[in-house]
């Protein structure tokens, strides 16, 4: 399919080479040559792929549910003028702009792109982004540990499971060793530790998300920063729920000079998983470390104007072994959505979202913690996810809930053994007041029901 | 461009000016034409040993990066911060404005080991 | 050759979007939000957000005129060597914007994500057939790093064994750029091959280099310079011989579909760039989608999660009817307790919506129809490579695969027009310029890759054009050497960029 050869063209064609046969000419040693029978559906004309992907669509019911997932990947509304433009073909079907002359449009709006991060962190510089905000963090610890020299880098317990696992896979491959800091009892890191842990001096870097995992606001105070500064750890912030950006302070007034992230909140579509988009910002003492593309804004041969892939030097195909990291494909086109989504949402509506996934969440923690049997677990002042406890297995609660066509939540027992009877319920402007009476009215049932048997 | 003979020169295409217990280290007219328009350069930390030969920095124009080797063993006593935000110096005056680092000679007889202005001449037109 | 001169170029860089719009000019989206005091304590709250407010139909307009500054695919021949720039088709992002893909969430419990794991199941099971693999993981976000994953798959490998001594990773002088970076991220030691007369690595190259401390050897077959790799299971029998492993790098796998496997060549682990052969449009560098793949010795190893399947009811039957294809009748489950694993690469499971674009492009192949893919590409890429002959240097004069390289290097001499110059002279003609300057051993290097999705009348025309261009070269260089003109910038200054980086718009009182 998608071949538009004639039989006269592949004649002439092959003629032209001088070969007799397609079969010449991909012609190998018997040794490698394919003798197996190939497991492939045979062709299907186009009607009949959509039949065979609405078949597998109807599938995934879970869509249709009362949803309170959350944990690293976020509902929000995208306005439909996101996809009129980002599927634009000219968007979509350029590859890496290289050749500058022909790639204005889309430099400039990476240009963009970078500008809106740092607008949003408060840092110096970002880059064009990476897979996503676990490999984020690998990346940028590798920054610190290539700043410093170090080989051991401490990470908060609060920080996404799923990224501190990611960035182990990354560490492995260093020699690079990982120790991870407690959580207080409030759901933020326990910064006394922290304190203690970074005066041993022997850490590149030290890491810390916002909101954490939990939901909970959590950065270095006054004091902590101090102590990383003393010890030359290099602070990272990490930030999985971007909308949060547009409320809360910046990272860069905490302290951190390294901030990593995933703006999949930015009008990415959730999509089981990806493709999101991962980014990483810095001071600009960090410029030459930092991984992946950069656009910068240049002039032509007469002054004009000009975007241009740059610095690239850092990169692997000119340092191949010595590079800063192995990134070539980046998430352009996912970055790209999400500066559409910034633009379209402006300073105003920005707020607006931020401050109802605020209200939101209020309005979900004040409603399940006034069930009797279900409890909040923690204290500290949270964005738009709070830890239930509903003292029982987690599991069984979730599972009862769907029954009822209710995604209460992501169980934290997988993650946290110590919290087997809790759960990550996220609220986001799309939540309604109705969806958060029927996960109130389905969990009083379910915890009831439960402590009666 | 010729090649000062005063200096010192390594077959990486570096150059040595001797001045008693110090040496003053730079790349020469052919490396920096050859590299084309540098744009950044990274050099040791001062206070840093370095052994001679061996690759203490890197040196990037616009599409290429090239390891910088010193020709000469010693510690770093002061680099030259003004490329930080010129490097075009190492272009425009490589033997001059364009110096890279300082190095406090471990060992004056290393200089056996390098080029005569003469010799490298012949290297860099090969 | 066009008189135009770069004073007609069509308009300027629209102005930056923090340039446009009005505080207040907002659109309503959602509700009017209540004060954030109300909810947190000023100290945590930030002080100000400079961020522009625009009216949707400037953000329309800003990224529209965007768009037309940036070339795809779908506005011309886009001839890019390694990087498989074949048409891109409408069906599959028909097929992942579907409600019930697009909106579905990673946590979404198995037992109601079967829909969207029997995708990831079937496309995993495809591939496995179609390269010869035990098994695929989905996991990797791209090419490089599913090169990374496979390393680390490698160096577990190894240590599970109590072979950590193997340090050593071999990789030709052909390779992509990303197979050294790669290595160098797993601790391993990069020993570079040089290619011999033929373009390809010896035998008795790689029986020099390889010993006790072989982890692994990286290869492109058919590598860079578009040549299948003839003696591959010669050079993979004297890896395998002390102990190593191959690797594939899958860049080039659009030229073997069908015709010859991986794991018939003897490699043990690999990658594909879904990016790249199977379709998914490549949105300006990204995102990609790099699954990995490993012979049976390696499976435990994969990166989590892994997509299971379990037989359900036997007697499974559709509501209309029609018979199901085995798949249909099986349980789905992601995999996360593999003990052996390199553990996660990437926050989520995969790039599920590629996945789906891949499959779908399957669908609308077959078997037959890959291999007639990779068939018609190699066709294409000879046809242009013997008509480029007559007017350009082909430093490897024999049948390649699906790219080939040219060298400008006779034409520098000659009249000092550069690769880097025809690259531009193609952009005023509505093309992309090839790959330049990479392979890195050839000299003044042009590396063209056409793809099977060209009709022979595109090939005609681009040959027409780089002979022109060529010839113009011959008689005025001068020309050629101040091309692009009809862009909407001309070459730009990549050097002032480098050197005085900005990298970001700022509020003009900062």
């Amino acid at each position: 399919m998608y071949t538009p050869h004639t039989q006269a063209d592949i004649r002439a064609m092959l003629d032209a080479i001088g070969v007799g046969s397609l079969d010449e000419l991909l012609a190998v040693p018997d040794a490698v040559a394919l003798k197996a029978e190939l497991d492939i559906v045979p062709a299907l004309p186009e009607y009949q792929i959509a039949r065979r992907f609405e078949h597998f669509a109807a599938k995934n019911a879970g869509v249709d549910f009362v949803s309170f997932l959350g944990a690293g990947a976020y509902r929000h509304y995208a306005p439909p003028a996101i996809a009129t433009l980002a599927m634009r073909g000219e968007f979509l079907t350029a590859y890496t702009p290289y050749q500058a002359e022909v790639s204005q449009g889309y430099l400039q709006a990476i240009y963009e792109w970078q500008s809106y991060i740092c607008l949003l962190t408060g840092m110096d510089m970002a880059n064009a982004s990476v897979y996503d905000g676990a490999t984020a963090l690998a990346e940028g610890t590798i920054m610190a540990i290539n700043a410093n020299g170090r080989k051991k880098v401490l990470v908060s317990r609060a920080v996404d499971p799923n990224y501190r696992a990611v960035l182990k896979t990354y560490c492995d491959g260093l020699d690079i060793a990982i120790d991870e800091i407690a959580i207080a009892a409030d759901g933020t890191t326990d910064l006394a530790a922290l304190k203690a842990a970074v005066a041993s001096k022997e850490y590149a870097a030290v890491a810390l998300q916002t909101p954490n995992f939990f939901g909970n606001i959590d950065t270095l105070d006054a004091d902590a920063l101090a102590a990383v500064r003393e010890s030359s750890t290099v602070p990272i912030a990490v930030v999985s729920e971007a909308i949060s950006l547009a409320a809360l302070a910046t990272p860069a007034s905490w302290g951190a000079e390294i901030v990593v992230g995933e703006a999949q909140s930015f009008g990415v579509a959730l999509a089981y998983g990806g493709p999101y988009v991962g980014f990483i910002a810095a001071t600009k003492e960090h410029m030459r470390r930092i991984p992946g593309r950069l656009v910068g804004k240049s002039v032509d041969n007469d002054g004009r104007t000009a975007y241009v892939l740059t610095l690239q030097a850092r990169e692997q195909h000119i340092r191949r072994e010595r590079a800063t990291s192995n990134i070539c494909t980046n998430q352009a086109h996912c970055a790209l959505i999400a500066t559409i989504y910034l633009a379209l949402m402006g300073k105003t509506g920005l707020r607006d979202v931020a401050a109802l996934n605020l209200a939101r969440s209020r309005e979900l923690a004040t409603s399940v913690s006034a069930i009797a049997g279900v409890d909040l677990k923690f204290t500290a002042p949270f964005f738009n996810e709070i830890v239930v406890d509903v003292h029982q297995n987690a599991d069984d609660v979730l599972a009862k809930l769907r029954e009822r066509k209710i995604l209460g939540g992501v169980a934290l027992g997988r993650f946290y053994p110590e919290l087997s009877t809790c759960i990550l319920m996220n609220a986001t402007e799309l939540t309604s007041t109705g969806d958060i009476e029927a996960l109130a009215t389905a969990l009083s049932e379910v915890v009831h029901v439960h402590a009666n048997v | 461009m010729a090649q000062p003979a005063d200096l010192l020169y390594s077959k990486e295409h570096e150059w040595v000016k001797i001045e008693g217990e110090t040496a003053l280290v730079g790349i020469t007219d052919y490396a920096q034409n050859s590299l084309g328009d540098i744009v950044y350069v990274e050099l040791p930390r001062v206070g840093k040993q370095i052994d001679q030969f061996g690759n203490v920095g890197v040196v990037e124009s616009v599409k290429a990066v090239s390891d910088l080797f010193t020709p000469i063993g010693g510690e770093v006593v002061e680099i030259n911060g003004a490329l930080e935000n010129d490097p075009a110096a190492v272009n425009r005056d490589p033997y001059g404005a364009g110096w890279l680092f300082k190095v406090k000679l471990t060992n004056a007889g290393e200089t056996g080991n390098l080029l005569s202005a003469a010799d490298y001449e012949k290297i860099a037109t090969e | 050759m066009s008189t135009q001169t770069s004073n007609d170029r069509p308009n300027a860089a629209p102005p930056l979007i923090f340039e446009l719009g009005q505080e207040g000019r907002a659109n309503r989206y959602v509700e009017e939000g209540r004060p954030l005091d109300q909810f947190l304590p000023t100290s945590l709250l930030r002080d100000e957000l400079p961020l522009p407010d625009n009216s949707e139909l400037e953000v329309v307009r800003h990224f529209t005129k965007l768009s037309q500054r940036t070339f795809g695919i779908d506005l011309g021949f886009y001839p890019l060597g390694s990087c498989t720039m074949k048409y891109n088709p409408r069906v599959n992002d028909a097929m992942a914007s579907k409600r019930e893909f697009a909106q579905l969430h990673p946590y979404t419990p198995d037992e109601h994500a079967q829909g969207a794991l029997q995708v990831m199941y079937e496309l995993e099971r495809s591939l496995s057939s179609l390269f010869g693999m035990a098994a695929f993981s989905l996991n990797p976000s791209a090419g490089a790093h599913a090169e990374l994953a496979a390393l680390l798959i490698a160096k577990k490998y190894f240590k599970d064994r109590g072979e950590s001594h193997r340090d050593k990773v071999i990789v030709p002088d052909t390779a992509h750029g990303t197979n050294p970076a790669s290595a160098a991220m797993c601790g391993f030691k990069v020993i570079s091959l040089p290619s011999d007369e033929r373009g390809r690595v010896s035998v008795e190259e790689i029986k020099k280099v390889v010993g006790p401390d072989t982890a692994v050897c990286m290869m492109t077959n058919p590598n860079t310079l578009g040549l299948f790799e003839d003696h591959i299971h010669e050079i993979a029998a004297a890896v395998h011989e002390v102990g190593g492993l191959m690797y594939y790098d899958g860049a080039n796998a659009n030229a073997i579909m069908g015709n010859v496997r991986p794991g018939d060549m003897g490699f043990d682990l690999m990658h594909l760039n879904l990016h790249k052969t199977f379709t998914i449009p490549h949105g300006g560098g990204g995102a990609g989608h790099g699954p990995v793949g490993v012979a049976a010795h390696l499976v435990d190893y994969l990166p989590t999660p892994y997509v299971r399947a379990t037989p359900a009811k036997a007697d499974a039957t559709a509501s209309n009817g029609r018979p199901l294809a085995p798949s249909d009748a099986m349980t789905y489950e992601l995999d996360f307790d593999r003990p052996k694993s390199i553990g996660p690469m990437r926050s989520f499971w995969s790039n599920f919506a590629h996945a789906v674009r891949a499959l779908a492009y399957i669908y609308a192949n077959g078997a037959d129809g890959l291999k007639k893919v990779s068939q018609l590409a190699v066709l294409n890429a000879n046809y242009v490579r013997v008509k480029v002959a007559d007017f350009l240097e082909t430093p490897y004069p024999e049948i390649c695969r699906h790219e080939f390289v040219a060298s400008a290097q006779d034409l520098k001499k000659a009249t000092g027009v550069k690769a880097l110059d025809i690259a531009k002279a193609l952009l005023d003609h509505g093309m992309m310029a090839p790959t330049m300057y990479f392979p890195l051993i050839v000299p003044e290097c042009l590396m063209i890759e056409p793809t099977e999705t060209e009709s022979k009348e595109t090939l005609d025309h681009f040959v027409e054009v780089l002979r022109e261009i060529v010839e113009t070269a011959r008689k005025e260089p001068e020309t050629i050497m101040a091309a692009p003109v009809k862009t909407v910038v001309g070459r730009v200054d990549e050097t002032r960029a480098a050197r005085q980086p900005d990298l970001k718009w700022e509020p003009a009182s900062a």
